[in-house]
């Protein structure tokens, strides 16, 4: 075991009373578990093939404030408030790292629909929670079994039968403070049968401390149940982030993934998409804007458990100066998942030297009647198309910057909330243009 | 592997999802049932040494060929450095344990001397290989193929020494070249593959017996194919030979070599190495087909076959073309490389690699761009039937200084069976901006409407898939030189006899 995990392991050991008594009960029963699977594997560097190129025990390796005594740090959350998709109609969530802030004058939720702290749902519902918590999250991943065995509390959000909430949901994180700091967060979304949702999670990073960002998300999405999950990354060079997304579909069910990286420090994102039903459908998708020394590490496993699911893969990255993407995209189609279709497509830009991608799709296939295919490509910008523009006198660097706002597009495309599409074209835009730190709200510029 | 315990229970449940065409529920018993063709055992009298590794084996071994002091040397800090290492697990493959103590290290055919001509050799060793189809006199007289048969690790006739000494080429077994050329030998010996390299490269560093040594002088273009036959005979014996090519500035040189072994209980381990090194404007072309026994339906016995390959493509606008028809053996591991090291040099992999009943194979390329304007081509066509696993495993890396590199890759798997398993693994690791690097994969079971259309036509369903198959494995089979691609053929046909005609 490493020693970034030993840290952690003492720091829960020494202050195991403190933790759960400021968690539910429900929290507090995986974290046995949690701690003795984090001793075994401790925390994932490049020995592991599904960390080759990215040492993510090294992002926990600082020694992090982890706020175990659930401390109030924000007295006014509107100070901190901050988002970047105006005109947005959302029923709002502010987290301050990890802790959910009240949010002035909520809008009114469908009946039945639960949408609170963590921490607040499983004491009110501990049947509905235990029923899921720590079901999804494979505790084998060592920054799963941390976030396990550190985590007091999160968002949930449960959606009963056939019920549509037409407003995005936001989840709006902030990391801020003059210290370094930790946040452990833990998302636990359930969808039952018919129930449709839209899902928007911004990170963001305020200030200029070393922040880490531990995220694990349990999202159950029930049978013909719509759901659609938007990550998106704005943070700083000095900002860690390992997130794992566990999604499980039942039949017919239907999950949009879009994960847009457009600023960031180190990121690990995994998303792990299991299709357990028959017929049931995924779009898993992904970019990332990577500059200066930033790294960028994206791991997803799609697993065909079932018949007929149709999955469909797509991530794009356009790396600059020194930056470093990594995508690792695995799908399994287990024996008898027969009539599967599975496609996976992963472009890459690298427009310098030092920039440096590695791509890895891995195709493991038990079933014969299948259709899968996964494409990868790394190169530059299209000479011809280039020329064609200066020709018509478009400058070269304006040229440029058109066809790698171009290059991105598709992925923007399959955003389903309007104006969020708009406003990721426009903030893709002025990242190539470099002028996306400027932007308003950001504290670091001023 | 937990994977695998995770498929037996989906397996269990899912069992009884019938394949909807009946004809290929009998053409699939059809497979399993036919037999391996070149099974049968040669009774030549084989020296064999007892079971067991250990330094002493190792001298033994080194004594046993009238080694020099430097060549000893070798396999001892070899050997050395296999002891500090451990079997890699990291392959798509379910590998029973291996005794390293239980396999003896060295076979060879009890021989008083040398054989001066054909009638020298053993009758019954030159029945094999007729038997095997490549008769020695045939291949002199029709083909014109200068054959090195290595048959349990000492090669026992190069033919056609002569005619290629006057053009100055060295095409004899490595024990002779250590004997008559060992300068050659001392200087390229493990210049491609360190004895460092891994576990199994280690491993044949101690205790290779013998293989191939090749020399193309300046400007000679090889005016023949080479061929080696490399054939496990004696039980209980791991072959490890080494081949080693250099192909020295403006040369050109096509060398095969072809792989069978008879049926065996026990499995036998082959680790061979195979170096490939080409200077300036030099061009190699290695073509392989391997035929080793693959076991038996239940997957009982059949050989592992671990080879590290590797060529350098040391000088600038060298080219090192590998083809490769996997039909044998119960796991096949290997990854036949190219290192792009001189300037616009180009590296070639075509490989169709056919698994059927329990047979495993985990194999693919590495191409390592290091130097400028470098072009790589990976076609690689899987076919897995039964219950057979089929893996490509691949990279591409484009290092800093290789400007301008170009890789294209395409690796489709075609699945015979709902038992079956066909993966890809390619890895990409690009580190600069100039380079074009493209990869494709799919994997389909063949298209119902081809079988229809072709069963409209009065063709059957077995011809079909046949034709189908073929046509799939066409790109690839037309990169081997003629007479193999002819053989090359006919194996893929009986390895999937029956399912695809």
């Amino acid at each position: 075991m490493n020693n970034a995990a030993r840290q952690y392991i003492d720091l829960l050991q020494k202050n195991r009373a403190l933790f759960d008594e400021h968690a539910a009960p429900v929290l507090n029963a995986l974290r046995d578990e949690a701690l003795a699977a984090l001793k075994q594997n401790g925390l994932p560097d490049k020995s592991r093939e599904e960390f080759l190129h990215t040492d993510v025990s090294q992002f926990f390796a600082p020694d992090y404030g982890v706020n175990a005594a659930r401390v109030n740090r924000v007295n006014n959350p509107q100070e901190i408030f901050r988002c970047d998709v105006p005109d947005l109609k959302s029923r709002l969530f502010l987290f301050a790292g990890d802790t959910l802030c009240p949010t002035p004058k909520p809008r009114q939720l469908p009946q039945g629909v639960i949408a609170c702290s963590l921490r607040e749902a499983a004491l009110a519902h501990p049947d509905l929670v235990a029923r899921h918590y720590g079901r999804a999250a494979r505790l084998d991943d060592g920054t799963t079994a941390l976030n396990t065995a550190l985590a007091q509390d999160g968002f949930f959000l449960y959606v009963p039968q056939n019920t549509t909430i037409e407003e995005p949901l936001q989840l709006v994180n902030i990391m801020h403070g003059k210290q370094d700091f930790m946040a452990v967060r833990r998302l636990l979304i359930v969808l039952e049968a018919g129930a449709q949702v839209r899902l928007l999670s911004c990170d963001h990073t305020l200030d200029k401390g070393k922040f880490l960002v531990s995220q694990v998300a349990e999202i159950f999405v029930g049978e013909n149940a719509v759901f659609d999950y938007y990550d998106l990354e704005e943070s700083t060079l000095e900002t860690r982030r390992v997130s794992s997304a566990f999604i499980h579909q039942a039949a017919g069910s239907n999950v949009l993934v879009n994960g847009i990286t457009l600023h960031n420090g180190c990121t690990r994102n995994n998303y792990y998409v299991s299709l357990d039903g028959e017929g049931a459908e995924t779009r898993l998708c992904g970019m990332a804007v990577a500059d200066k020394r930033q790294v960028i590490d994206n791991y997803t496993f799609i697993d065909h458990r079932a018949p007929q699911c149709t999955s469909n893969e797509l991530f794009k990255y356009v790396l600059d100066d020194m930056a470093t993407g990594v995508f690792n995209g695995r799908i399994l189609v287990r024996q008898g998942a027969q009539k599967t279709s599975a496609m996976q497509t992963n472009r890459n830009l690298c427009s310098t030297k030092e920039a440096h991608i590695y791509t890895q799709p891995q195709l493991e296939i038990y079933a014969d009647d299948v259709k899968c295919s996964h494409g990868a490509t790394v190169g530059q910008l299209d000479n011809n198309a280039l020329f064609y523009m200066r020709s018509r006198g478009i400058p070269e660097a304006e040229a440029r910057t058109l066809l790698r706002v171009a290059f991105t597009h598709d992925v923007i495309d399959m955003v389903r909330i309007e104006e969020l599409k708009e406003r990721l074209r426009q903030l893709v835009e002025k990242r190539f243009r470099g002028t996306l730190d400027k932007c308003a709200g950001c504290r670091i510029c001023q | 592997m937990d994977m695998k315990k995770e498929n037996d229970s989906t397996h269990k449940i899912l069992s009884d999802s019938q394949n909807d065409a009946g004809t290929s529920e009998k053409i699939i018993q059809e497979v399993t049932s036919s037999d391996y063709k070149y099974g049968f055992v040669t009774d030549i009298e084989t020296d064999i040494i007892p079971t067991g590794l250990n330094e002493e084996v190792v001298r033994l071994i080194s004594e046993k060929k009238g080694e020099p002091e430097w060549l000893l040397d070798f396999r001892l800090k070899a050997f050395a450095h296999w002891k500090t290492l451990e079997m890699p697990h990291w392959a798509h493959l379910d590998i029973p344990d291996i005794d390293y103590q239980a396999i003896s290290y060295y076979a060879a055919p009890k021989k008083k001397e040398s054989p001066k001509s054909l009638d020298d050799i053993d009758p019954e060793l030159r029945s094999t290989f007729n038997k095997l189809g490549i008769s020695l006199e045939e291949q002199m007289k029709l083909s014109g193929i200068a054959v090195d048969a290595v048959m349990d690790s000492v090669s026992v006739k190069t033919t056609f020494k002569e005619k290629l000494a006057e053009l100055g080429v060295i095409f004899c077994s490595f024990s002779e070249a250590v004997k008559d050329y060992p300068d050659l030998v001392r200087q390229y010996l493990g210049s491609v593959v360190s004895y460092r390299d891994n576990f199994f490269a280690a491993l044949n560093s101690a205790v290779f017996s013998d293989g191939s040594f090749v020399y193309i002088p300046k400007g000679v273009r090889c005016p023949m194919e080479l061929s080696t036959y490399f054939r496990i005979n004696a039980a209980n014996t791991g072959q490890f030979e080494r081949t080693l090519i250099v192909a020295d500035d403006d040369s050109y040189v096509s060398y095969l070599e072809g792989c069978t072994a008879p049926m065996r209980d026990e499995n036998q381990l082959h680790a061979a190495i195979v170096e490939i090194r080409a200077h300036e404007r030099a061009e190699v072309k290695y073509s392989t087909v391997q035929n080793w026994y693959p076991g038996d339906k239940e997957g009982r016995g059949g050989i592992y076959n671990f080879v590290t390959k590797r060529g350098l493509c040391k000088g600038d606008h060298s080219k090192i073309s590998w083809t490769q028809v996997e039909t044998g053996s119960a796991i096949t591991w290997k990854y036949p490389s190219c290192i792009l090291a001189g300037d616009n040099s180009t590296g070639e992999f075509y490989s169709v690699a056919v698994t059927n009943n329990r047979q495993q194979a985990d194999t693919g390329t590495k191409m390592i761009h290091l130097g400028k304007n470098t072009r790589s081509t990976i076609v690689s066509k899987g076919i897995s039937a039964g219950y057979s696993q089929n893996s490509y495993r691949g990279l591409v890396r484009v290092s800093p200084d290789a400007d301008n590199a170009r890789n294209y890759t395409q690796c489709d798997s075609l699945l015979l069976s709902d038992h079956c398993g066909a993966h890809t693994f390619p890895y990409m690791d690009i580190k600069n901006d100039t380079a074009v690097v493209e990869h494709e994969a799919t994997t389909s079971k063949i298209n119902e409407d081809q079988i229809f259309y072709c069963n409209q036509r009065g063709i059957s369903t077995e011809e079909a898939v046949g034709l189908i198959v073929n046509g799939y494995a066409k790109e690839v089979m037309n990169k081997l030189p003629m007479e193999f691609a002819v053989e090359a053929q006919k194996l893929l046909q009986i390895t999937l006899e029956g399912s695809v005609g």
